[in-house]
């Protein structure tokens, strides 16, 4: 018998719970208002008092409101069919709703019960099995998804008896393993997992080391992201975070995308909904939404499914990830989610940390950027989920504990700042505040050597230090005057600029300039230092100016052109022509 | 309100604050209204019997024996045609004299709509004003605020803006008015002959504050009326959306909530979020597009209530004085409209977006200029292009009293480039250059 109990007090979407039975932390409950099942998650028992938090309005809510226990946490249905879904934050299915509103309490199945999916098995009767085994495989939308032995399975079992290759539906009976003992135990191709555990069925988990490729030049040359690596995007609002995640989302070479949208527009998800079904992924040539899952829970919809949304999107990345595919997350904004824990740990009277966030923000903002990983599964092959959030820092500053709590967490570091922002230089990444942990990794940089000849990593090097040189020298000219400093000073500032008209900015919204290959990436970079290498002769600061922007008018011309087209290689030679008249 | 046979009366308050009162009572919903005294009020927070209740008239001269009656339902408001061409307090009443409207009782603060199916914005709101069609494209079913001090011209500025949005009904929600502004917009509404397309919900610095947090939900039920009823575009104002943030801090406040930044309530971005995001293009043609008025503090936009309110809207809008040509101008740098690439370069001319980036880049060359005269240092040839640049295009085209339209706006800036600058100083496309170079 599931533990019931009643509605003793409420707060806005907290909700205090008398109980009967047994309840367990973090457990699901249903309160009865009408005919409407509220669903909630138990947040803290204190004796009889339970506290939880309601995934709805809790508008019409009474004391002596009947609720029901789950009897177990919060969990997502993990089977093919999830890709080229919208689900909110518990996973319903946005479209099977009716309706142009929203309705409370109305909850739906994640997955399609009566599609048939051609099952390919991957284990013959009498074969040991584990937790996570592939068993199977059926195709979804061109990609294997492997049908995997329950995470929740400890020890090992003997496969009983598997079904013939055919077209099965996701409920049916497709094996039966047994344990040592002779227990049977029928398998689907569905399983359940609780969103907030961990799934940690791989043998190890190295360091990263393959170079994720977004197209984005700023990341792939200046500061890369790796396979299983982890990066965060802070800046102030209209800087250019969710842009520069929707950009990475459609370029990047990924098996699978899930993209969280938490907490934040509607309108920027129906941008998602919109393009995603027309684009290509530029690797594979297919229908971008393919490989796609959104997972929307928008700053309209319930504060506490925020929460929940993340975990709801690792999740279904971990499960892919064991199938070892390359799983890309995006998570915008972990700020939301950050707040999310502070209304409720307000409403719980639960001692502050610092701005009212709860006291182990940090903790929980580490522990979730943990789960992501490259890691070897048990056989020996690879899977990764890459882990890109947004920070929305109160204020633009980045000294509050949501930033500090991620910067402990992520590898990479993309800052967009304000002025960046206010002078169109988009991206808005500060090439000298952003870092990559990776590029400094030895595992990259022999990786990147089969990638990309030559001395790449002591060329992203040189680069950064010119413009670290740059900024400095702009300083000066700020201070002494144009005239107060060497025309040397001029040239190195100007180098800089090439550097950051060339290379660091992006046009999203271009055709052609808003996805950079690494082969063209390496050929900008190549012909961006090679003018920098350069001598120059001036007689005076004026001319220097006047010819880099020459400069950097025909590079940016380049950049707007298809690669090696006929357009492109004219303005090369014109790059080199206007080169040969100043070089020394 | 008439008080009906069966509803229990209460007459023993046990707690009283500048804006909430707390008795013992049962069978009580969360969010249910009362009258206390005949001042309305409604249910924040039940803890057994304890039920505390937010009074949005205040508190003021409430007495602990005060007749408490609930009335079993949560804040409403009557929709019909009817709504047309009237004025409303907070609480949905008439306050122009007519009659009471009748219609489908429906509750405010409603559901959202699911993300799966809304459209995708597309159409274009021209206003005439470059700062915006040109700079900061609006879209119907955008949310779009003012930033602005509260001596700028903002009232004044979105008075102009709905008036040539071309909506179908006007929504206005007036929160900490001043009486004059409220009059200003009446008469504005009125000369323009538009009275019948306006529907006003008003919340003066006459009213109390507290009553003010009802109001954009009521202009929002009216906006659903319209835009999913009749499937109309409807435009709504809500002005001055800082003076409800402040409401709702008094109330958290006394509820004994840790505040967050600028003592407000850790849940702002929500609340006003869930404002915010009923601006939406609905399938069947009818859309809610949203302008509000966040006012600031000394032109501050970290403060909490700008800060909270620039990562919900769509953009905003920065209204500045500019000394130099003397008029207020729709400020480049700190204005955004994010759904200005759904229309610009589509719905208007090629050369759009290029044309408006190309002239902010050379603006903000233009303030680097003027950084180095501050200091005392001789400018350059171009620098000092750039500044008379900047000198023509604040008062040709930033300024607010502009009033032509995009292609002219594109026009005039590729003159103003051909005036200043060499083709290869603006950085845009060859092709472009080539078409358009005055
Ligand atoms: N790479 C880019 N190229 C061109 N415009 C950009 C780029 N990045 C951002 N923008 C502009 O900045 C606006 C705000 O970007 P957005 O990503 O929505 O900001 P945030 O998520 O940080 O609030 C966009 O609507 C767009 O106009
Ligand atoms: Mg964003």
């Amino acid at each position: 018998m599931s533990t019931k109990g009643k509605v003793k007090g409420i707060i806005s979407n907290l909700v205090t719970i008398g109980v009967d039975g047994p309840v367990s932390q973090n457990e699901i409950c249903y309160i009865s208002l009408g005919d409407e099942k509220l669903m909630a998650e138990v947040l803290k028992v204190a004796g009889d008092n339970v506290y939880a938090q309601v995934f709805e309005s809790t508008r019409g809510l009474k004391v002596g409101n009947v609720v029901e226990f789950a009897g177990h946490m919060l969990e997502v249905t993990l089977g093919p069919g999830l890709l080229s879904r919208n689900y909110d934050g518990l996973q319903n299915d946005l479209d099977k709703l009716t309706g142009v509103f929203l309705k409370r309490g109305e909850y739906n199945y994640p997955l399609d019960t009566e599609k048939l999916w051609q099952f390919k098995p991957l284990v013959q009767v009498g074969d040991q099995v584990e937790a996570a085994t592939w068993i199977g495989e059926v195709d979804e939308n061109h990609q294997p998804h492997k049908i995997m032995v329950p995470f929740n399975m400890e020890g090992v079992y003997t496969v009983k008896s598997i079904v013939k290759a055919g077209d099965y539906k996701i409920l049916d009976n497709i094996a039966i393993v047994t344990d040592s003992e002779g227990n049977e135990y029928p398998l689907t191709m569905v399983q359940k997992w609780p969103v907030k555990q961990p799934i940690n069925i791989h043998v190890s988990k190295p360091r990263p080391f393959k170079l994720l490729e977004t197209g984005v030049r700023t990341i792939d040359t200046a500061n890369p992201i790796v396979e299983g690596g982890t990066g965060f995007i802070p800046g102030p609002f209209g800087t250019g975070k969710t842009v520069l995640q929707h950009a990475i989302s459609k370029q990047a070479e990924a098996d699978i995308v899930i993209i969280a949208a938490c907490g934040e527009r509607a309108n920027e998800v129906v941008e998602i909904f919109v393009e995603f079904p027309e684009l290509e992924d530029p690797h594979t040539g297919r229908k971008l939404m393919e490989r796609t899952i959104i997972i929307a829970n928008t700053s309209n919809m319930p504060v506490a499914s925020r929460e929940a949304s993340v975990y709801t999107a690792m999740t279904i990345a971990e499960y892919y990830r064991a199938m070892g595919l390359k799983v890309l997350l995006m998570a915008d904004s972990t700020s939301r989610w950050a707040q999310a824990l502070r209304e409720m740990s307000n409403r719980m009277e639960e001692l502050p940390g610092q701005d009212a966030f709860p006291m182990d923000l940090s903790a929980i903002i580490s522990a979730f950027y943990s789960r992501a990983g490259f890691v070897y599964l048990k056989n020996k092959t690879t899977g990764s989920i890459t882990f890109i959030g947004t920070v929305s820092p109160a204020g633009g500053n980045l000294k509050e504990p949501v930033t500090e709590g991620t910067k402990k967490a992520a590898r990479c570091f993309y800052a967009l700042e304000q002025a960046r922002a206010d002078r169109k230089r988009y991206p808005a990444v500060n090439p000298i505040d952003s870092y990559s942990k990776y590029i400094e990794y030895p595992e990259f940089e022999d990786y990147i050597k089969t990638k990309i000849e030559g001395d790449w990593i002591g060329k992203v090097n040189q680069m950064k230090t010119i413009l670290q040189r740059g900024k400095e020298v702009q300083e000066q000219i700020n201070i002494l005057g144009d005239d107060g400093v060497p025309v040397d000073y001029h040239v190195t500032f100007w180098k800089s600029e090439v550097i950051d008209f060339v290379i660091l900015q992006q046009d999203a919204f271009d055709k052609i300039d808003s996805v950079t290959p690494l082969e063209r990436q390496e050929f900008m970079l190549d012909l961006v230092m090679s003018i920098c290498n350069n001598e120059y002769a001036f007689d005076s600061f004026l001319e220097v100016m006047d010819y880099f922007k020459k400069v950097i008018n025909a590079c940016k011309q380049m950049n707007y052109s298809e690669f090696r087209s006929e357009k492109f290689e004219k303005y090369v030679a014109e790059v080199k022509a206007i080169i040969d008249e100043k070089k020394k | 309100m008439a008080t009906k046979a069966f509803q229990k009366i209460y007459t023993k308050i046990d707690q009283i604050t500048k804006a909430t009162c707390s008795l013992k009572a049962t069978g009580i919903s969360n969010e249910e209204l009362a009258t206390i005294n005949g001042k309305l009020a409604q249910v924040v927070k039940i803890m057994g019997e304890d039920i505390t209740l937010q009074v949005f008239g205040g508190t003021e001269g409430i007495p602990t024996n005060a007749e408490v009656i609930f009335l079993g339902k949560t804040p409403s408001l009557k929709v019909s045609d009817q709504l047309a061409g009237r004025f409303f307090n907070a609480f949905g009443d008439p306050i122009d004299g007519g009659p009471a409207i009748e219609g489908e009782e429906i509750e405010i603060g409603g559901p959202s709509v699911n993300p799966v199916r809304r459209k995708q914005p597309s159409e274009l709101i021209a206003t005439g004003i470059a700062g915006i069609d040109l700079n900061n494209t609006l879209v119907s079913g955008q949310k779009i605020p003012f930033f602005a001090d509260p001596d700028q011209p903002y009232n004044q500025v979105m008075a102009n803006v709905a008036l040539r949005a071309e909506a179908d009904k006007i929504i206005l929600g007036g929160m900490g008015l001043t009486n004059d502004d409220y009059l200003y917009f009446k008469n504005v509404f009125n000369n323009a002959g538009v009275l019948d397309r306006i529907v006003s919900f008003m919340n003066t610095t006459e009213n109390p504050p507290v009553e003010r947090l009802l109001i954009p939900d009521m202009a929002l039920t009216a906006a659903e009326y319209f835009a999913v009823e009749k499937n109309q575009k409807v435009l709504v104002l809500l002005t001055d959306m800082t003076s409800y943030a402040d409401a709702l801090a008094i109330v958290s406040n006394r509820m004994d909530q840790i505040p967050s930044k600028d003592s407000m309530p850790g849940s702002l971005y929500s609340d006003l979020a869930k404002i915010y995001e009923k601006a939406v293009q609905f399938p069947a043609g009818g859309s809610i597009t949203i302008i509000a008025v966040t006012t600031l503090s000394g032109g501050d936009i970290t403060h909490a209530i700008p800060d909270n309110t620039g990562y919900i809207t769509e953009g905003q809008l920065f209204l500045r004085r500019d000394s130099d040509i003397g008029k207020v101008i729709v400020d480049p740098f700190r204005s955004l409209s994010r759904l200005k690439q759904l229309v610009a370069g589509k719905k208007t001319r090629e050369d759009h977006p290029q044309v408006m980036n190309a002239a902010v880049r050379l603006y903000a060359d233009a303030a680097n200029a003027k950084t180095k005269l501050e200091n005392g240092f001789d400018l350059t040839n171009y620098d000092e292009r750039t500044l008379s640049f900047a000198k023509d295009y604040a008062d040709q085209l930033l300024a607010i009293d502009v009033n032509i339209d995009t292609t002219k706006m594109l026009d005039l800036t590729w003159g103003l480039f051909a005036e200043h600058f060499k083709p290869e100083e603006v950085n845009i496309k060859q092709e472009l250059v080539e078409k358009y170079w005055k």
